[in-house]
């Protein structure tokens, strides 16, 4: 007897016993779907942390300032305060660099237009809106000669502006108080929204690194550095060129500890990625579970199913079926049960998948290797919990089935 | 010609714990092509062992069994599934149709497993559905047939592959004395008229009266193996 007419004689079974067969697969529909919706979620976030990632520019390095080890006393990361504008030129001269920017934050409170707010005021570099891939909205990003003449020009971010300028007002050529003293207002930033870990990026105001050394902290020191890479290939190797210029720049002999880091941040990308491929290994795990026990749903209706079906296996056998036919039989109808369930399950998971995505907000994908997995795991499943019933079907003896009431 | 059954000295003993049960103690009978033959005896005088052993659905403890000329003693079980697909039919007094099938479908089942195409297949199971009479009910489903016609569907089933041999268990047993009249008469019909053998297991004389030999079993052995002269009965 042919194979396909074996797989017929299975799927009409199933055919005639509609409702029991969809009860049935019900068990692995949930599994899969519940497969489909966790891994698409997991991707759609793991997607959202590398955009965000990237949106940072994908081919910086920070430099930060380290710890520093004074007569035995560490300071802690930042403790050091050695990162000058003079390191930010040396590294500009470095091979493969495109573009450097020192930074410098300060929490202030702000006044304008009759309203005041609290923000952070960063020092920067012309290069920052490069680096940081941040395109001004309106008027002009800080120049080089404002930073030379440490000129009293600001640059807003949107949270900014729409505190200090609610309603529309035009915030260009207006003045605005930062620590008493009057910065006049150049140009307004894009909104860039949160970043990775939640922070209002826009909430912030922009201004010449040089204005705020000398006009608001008083310091010499930088808080950090961004460097840009001129690709993401020779990200590494600009990171090790930093490292080696900073020690002879600041004389740390080899073997000593830095007082500065240097972090790149593929590292932070990876690192991010990292935990959320894990969170999404847990979930797939979870799902993979009520997958088995949709399997599990399968052989208890199966076993059932032979039980009941005693007499037709008992006929089948007397008018010639050979015991592999009836094994073949059974089997296809537990493989046909449970990929069945799959596809109907991937259906339902792609439409929750979207749901989320929609309702939620949250970024939601379905990779097609999760629908490959998920339908190809669940027909491993049939296989798996449909031979032991199917096996106890072809081991039948015909003279006691037939007779079975 | 070969006898369709030529079985010599067979022997069944089932292996129980407390003392082994002899079902058979040493039967040969021959049976040969076109004949009918009604297996009479009390409970337990071995004439089902006898069928199920003849239809392969069991196998003697020892002795000789040839089908159609052929030593089936030593075949496997898929060879001997394979020989029931093609040349033998069964009755069973339960009809054991498939529920949920239609009749036709039904007797197409035993072509399922004797690899026959489909369109052929459809073919001979409505020229079996109407030579039992039975044609316009090709699509019913079982239990939208009386008794008597499911039994109809069950020897169209049994007849469709064009057996060498009809094995037909107690087929009567569950129905009223007028399908009893019809079925017997179908069996006697195809019988006479196709010279298909049949083999028939009933504990009721008027039933084997329909059949031309009658063989008697008693305690594992035949005792009595006689020819039926009351021809009358079908008039």
């Amino acid at each position: 007897m042919k194979r396909s007419v074996i797989a017929r004689t299975a799927i009409l079974a199933l055919l005639r016993n509609r409702s029991r067969s969809l009860l049935t697969m019900l068990g692995v529909v949930i599994g899969v779907a519940a497969v489909i919706i966790t891994v698409a979620i997991g991707t759609g976030a793991r997607t959202s942390v590398s955009d965000q990632i990237n949106a940072l520019g994908s081919n910086m390095i920070v430099v930060l300032p380290g710890s520093l080890n004074q007569s035995g006393v560490r300071t802690g990361s930042g403790g050091a305060s050695t990162l000058t504008p003079g390191d930010g030129l040396a590294i500009a001269a470095l091979p493969h660099v495109s573009a450097v920017s020192p930074t410098v934050t300060l929490r202030a409170q702000v006044v304008a237009n009759g309203n005041n707010w609290q923000t952070t005021v960063t020092g920067v570099a012309p290069s920052y809106t490069f680096i940081r891939s941040w395109p001004t909205a309106s008027g002009t990003f800080i120049a080089q000669s404002d930073v030379d003449d440490s000129a009293k020009v600001c640059v807003l971010g949107q949270t900014v502006v729409n505190n200090l300028f609610p309603g529309g007002a035009n915030p260009l050529g207006q003045t605005v108080l930062i620590k008493n003293v009057p910065f006049v207002v150049i140009g307004t930033l894009g909104a860039k929204g949160q970043s990775g870990v939640g922070q209002d990026q826009d909430d912030t105001i922009v201004i010449p690194y040089s204005s705020m050394l000398q006009r608001l902290t008083g310091q010499t020191t930088l808080a950090s550095m961004d460097v840009s890479a001129d690709a993401p290939a020779n990200v590494d190797a600009v990171q090790a060129e930093v490292t080696t210029l900073l020690e002879a720049r600041h004389g740390i002999a080899g073997g000593m500890p830095d007082d500065f880091m240097v972090r790149n941040l593929q590292d932070i990308a990876s690192a991010a990625e990292s935990t959320a491929a894990i969170l999404q290994l847990l979930l797939a795990g979870v799902a993979t579970v009520s997958l088995v026990v949709g399997g599990i749903g399968i052989m208890n209706i199966m076993l059932v199913s032979v039980t009941e079906r005693t007499r037709e296996i008992g006929l089948r056998l007397a008018v010639g079926a050979r015991r592999s036919a009836i094994l073949w039989q059974f089997l296809i109808e537990a493989v046909a049960l449970s990929t069945a369930g799959g596809a109907i399950g991937v259906a339902f998971g792609v439409l929750g998948a979207v749901a989320v995505s929609l309702l939620a907000h949250w970024p939601a994908a379905v990779p097609l290797e999760a629908v490959v997995f998920s339908v190809a795991f669940s027909a491993l499943v049939g296989v798996f919990f449909g031979y032991y019933p199917a096996a106890k079907a072809s081991r039948l003896d015909p003279i006691v089935a037939l007779r079975f009431e | 010609m070969e006898p369709v059954v030529d079985v010599r000295d067979l022997r069944r003993v089932y292996p129980l714990a407390e003392e082994p049960v002899v079902a058979l103690a040493g039967v040969a009978l021959t049976i040969e092509a076109g004949e009918f033959v009604a297996v009479m005896g009390p409970s337990g005088s071995g004439k089902s062992t006898f069928m199920h052993i003849v239809g392969f659905l069991d196998r003697p403890t020892s002795g000789y069994y040839a089908f159609g000329g052929r030593d089936v003693t030593e075949l496997t079980e898929d060879a001997l599934a394979d020989i029931r697909s093609r040349e033998m039919g069964f009755v069973f007094q339960a009809y054991n149709l498939l529920p949920r099938t239609s009749a036709v479908e039904n007797v197409e089942l035993p072509m399922l497993y004797a690899g026959v195409g489909e369109r052929e297949r459809r073919a001979a199971a409505l020229a079996a559905l109407d030579d039992v009479g039975l044609l316009k009910y090709a699509h019913h489903h079982p239990n939208q047939l009386s008794g008597g016609q499911q039994q109809r569907v069950a020897i169209a089933r049994s007849l469709v592959n064009e057996p060498r041999l009809i094995l037909a268990d107690e087929p009567t047993g569950a129905l009223d004395v007028r399908s009893t009249g019809d079925v017997m008469a179908l069996f006697r019909r195809l019988n006479d008229e196709r010279g298909i053998t049949i083999m028939l297991v009933t504990h009721e004389p008027d039933v084997a009266a329909f059949a031309k030999r009658t063989v008697t079993f008693r305690d594992g052995r035949i005792v009595a193996d006689t020819a039926n002269l009351r021809e009358a009965v079908l008039s």
